[in-house]
């Protein structure tokens, strides 16, 4: 069964009442849970979809929607670069080959060391400080290739680079 | 000519030292004073102030926000509803960011002015799952405000309520379109409507009447109720009133976000001297004046006609650095103020990998709706792809118009237009990159991979 902890559970009771149709928390819901386990699962989905009154599949056609919902567990960090226009004439390709490089990671999959997923994604709105990467929650601004490399060695020394905002 | 001096209205506090997000700070500095005021007055009082400041939507369309308002269901009996868009997605733009991280509650002042006159019991932030932080920023912001009467029930004791709720995306661009994005915050797939019948301020959220402004056109409502719309009026030039947020990126020496009054600043003085012109050793090749999905702009053409200036029409004839920055003259001149994010290509920049990126967005952020968009958008991105790593054929030039002359025009939303004006544009005016025989001596890197696709 699910096993989500206590404040998950109590966001999802906080969220549902802000919406005059259940149906609107189904993407709140999504979040919350994937916070909480790291992907969304069909367990997650039926779970989602019974607590809303919602049949699976209302659930399962916004997992495959939107690109930050993932079916699949990721690895401990999760490096996101952005890799639309203005990051890339600043040097986002370069960027992000670096990071991929430091971890020996495939575009998109767990590193084999199971430390970070690479993932390229699309605009992060900080274009005027391009590139731009987020580390989890964290925004980093002007990674050019030296400072992905520092941002790599702060990461596979454990520590949580600290962002910009 | 000088450029003239920024005029923060919006920003006006944003890079003070010392200037943070809570509500002790945004009170020190005169914070909800406007909206004491305004909900003193009568809810009719505020939508005229609206319409007279002339006030256009900041979000892409420049639609007038006080005809916006005006169009709004009053009649039906059912809720009205409003949608703050923060989904910020369209590519070159970053203004609504810093509003949202660093004033949050200049941006929850202007929502509950809008609420109160327009008689809103019930405000969604639709931010855009990529702002985390600035979701948990609002989060705080607005219990800050309920608990000092600003927003919940009975606001500042008039019996008057209003709940505001934050509402996260998941990465989606088409959720900034507004039917979509109502879509989304219903927890359906958000595939834009058709209009009509499905016009927002009718048929909306939940089939109720619905007002969807972009969080920079909601924080001008709260300086229009503060000076009056007359006043506001005044500011920026005839039809394009008021001042505005530029967001410049790519290869300038100073890339950043500058406010000033519409239409007094032209895209030469903004490019040139605000911001400081090329990097070193290089010059300006190209620029996006809108948002990525707007027309390019070649340096070196130019664009003459004629327009009107007060009562009389007078010849223009204009480069790319005399292009006043409004929406009525980047209209003119055949592409859009749209969002406000400019981006900057110099002479490095190898214009098929610089449509390939592009290509490459609208790719993936179809919704997949509309077949014309849904197929399309992906041949250009493959077309342009395939040209970049050195396959590119004679005919690819003509191929990739005919593929966009197929979409514009022919999709629910527009989106369809948004993702064939870059190839039209590209493929028209940089014709000498798009011939194939041309390809090979025009690329700077050849040896390297290829650096935007």
């Amino acid at each position: 069964m699910m096993n989500l902890s206590p404040e998950t559970l109590r966001k999802v009771d906080e969220v549902i009442p802000h919406y005059p149709v259940k149906r609107s928390a189904v993407l709140p819901l999504l979040h919350f849970v994937q916070e909480d386990q790291g992907f969304i699962s069909d367990e997650a989905i039926e779970w989602i979809a019974a607590r809303l009154g919602i049949e699976p599949i209302n659930v399962y056609e916004l997992v495959t929607f939107y690109p930050m919902l993932r079916r699949k567990p990721i690895g401990r960090r999760h490096i996101r670069v952005c890799r639309t226009l203005s990051c890339a004439l600043m040097g986002g390709y370069r960027t992000c080959a670096e990071f991929r490089r430091q971890f020996n990671a495939a575009l998109g999959e767990v590193s084999p060391d199971g430390e970070v997923t690479v993932e390229f994604v699309e605009c992060l709105a900080s274009c005027g400080t391009g590139p731009v990467v987020m580390i989890d929650d964290e925004l980093h601004e002007n990674v050019d290739a030296a400072k992905a490399r520092a941002l790599s060695a702060q990461i596979k020394a454990g520590g949580q680079p600290a962002g910009s905002r | 000519m000088p450029a003239p001096e920024q005029h923060r209205l919006i920003f006006r506090h944003i890079d003070e030292p010392g200037y943070s997000a809570d509500l002790a700070c945004y009170l020190r500095h005169g914070g909800y004073e406007v909206l004491r005021r305004a909900v003193a007055r009568r809810p009719e009082e505020l939508v005229d102030e609206v319409k007279k400041s002339g006030l256009r939507g900041r979000g892409g369309a420049g639609f007038p926000c006080g005809v916006k308002w005006t169009l709004l269901d009053r009649k039906s009996g059912k809720p009205i509803y409003l949608v703050v868009n923060a989904d910020e997605s369209e590519p070159g733009t970053f203004k609504d960011r810093h509003i949202i991280h660093r004033d949050p509650h200049q941006l929850i002042e202007g929502i509950m002015i809008t609420c109160f006159a327009n008689r809103v019991e019930r405000a969604f932030i639709y931010i855009r799952g990529e702002f985390p932080e600035g979701a948990r920023i609002l989060e705080r912001a607005i219990a800050e405000a309920r608990a000092a009467t600003f927003a919940g029930p009975n606001i500042l004791g008039t019996g008057y309520g209003c709940e505001i709720y934050v509402h996260r995306g998941a990465g989606a661009y088409i959720c900034g379109e507004e039917t979509g994005l109502i879509e989304s915050l219903e927890g359906k797939r958000p595939y834009p409507r058709i209009k009509p019948p499905y016009f927002p301020a009718v048929l909306g959220l939940y089939q109720c009447p619905t007002i969807v402004n972009n969080v920079e056109t909601i924080c001008h409502v709260k300086h229009i109720a503060d000076m009056g719309g007359d006043a506001f009026s005044k500011i920026g030039t005839p039809n394009n009133t008021g001042t505005r947020i530029l967001c410049v990126s790519g290869h300038v020496r100073r890339p950043g976000y500058y406010e000033f009054d519409v239409g007094r600043l032209t895209l030469g003085q903004l490019l040139n001297e605000v911001c400081g012109g090329p990097l070193p050793g290089r010059k300006f090749k190209a620029v996006i004046p809108g948002g990525s999905s707007a027309k390019v702009l070649k340096f070196g053409e130019r664009y003459k006609g004629r327009r009107k200036v007060g009562a009389e029409l007078v010849e223009y004839d204009w480069g790319v650095e005399d292009i006043p920055m409004d929406f009525d003259s980047l209209a003119m001149v055949g592409s859009m103020g749209g969002s406000g994010g400019v981006i900057v290509m110099d002479d490095s920049v190898n214009m098929v990998e610089a449509l390939g990126n592009i290509n490459a967005f609208y790719a993936h952020e179809s919704c997949g709706q509309c077949t014309p968009c849904r197929e399309g958008s992906l041949w250009m991105q493959k077309v342009t792809a395939r040209m970049a790593q050195g396959g590119a054929r004679p005919e690819d030039g003509p191929l990739l118009k005919s593929i966009a002359d197929q979409i514009a025009g022919r999709t629910i939303c527009a989106f369809g237009e948004a993702c064939a004006w870059p190839t039209q544009s590209f493929v028209a005016k940089f014709s000498d990159e798009f011939a194939a025989p041309a390809r090979a001596g025009a690329r700077p890197h050849s040896d390297a991979e290829p650096e935007l696709v």
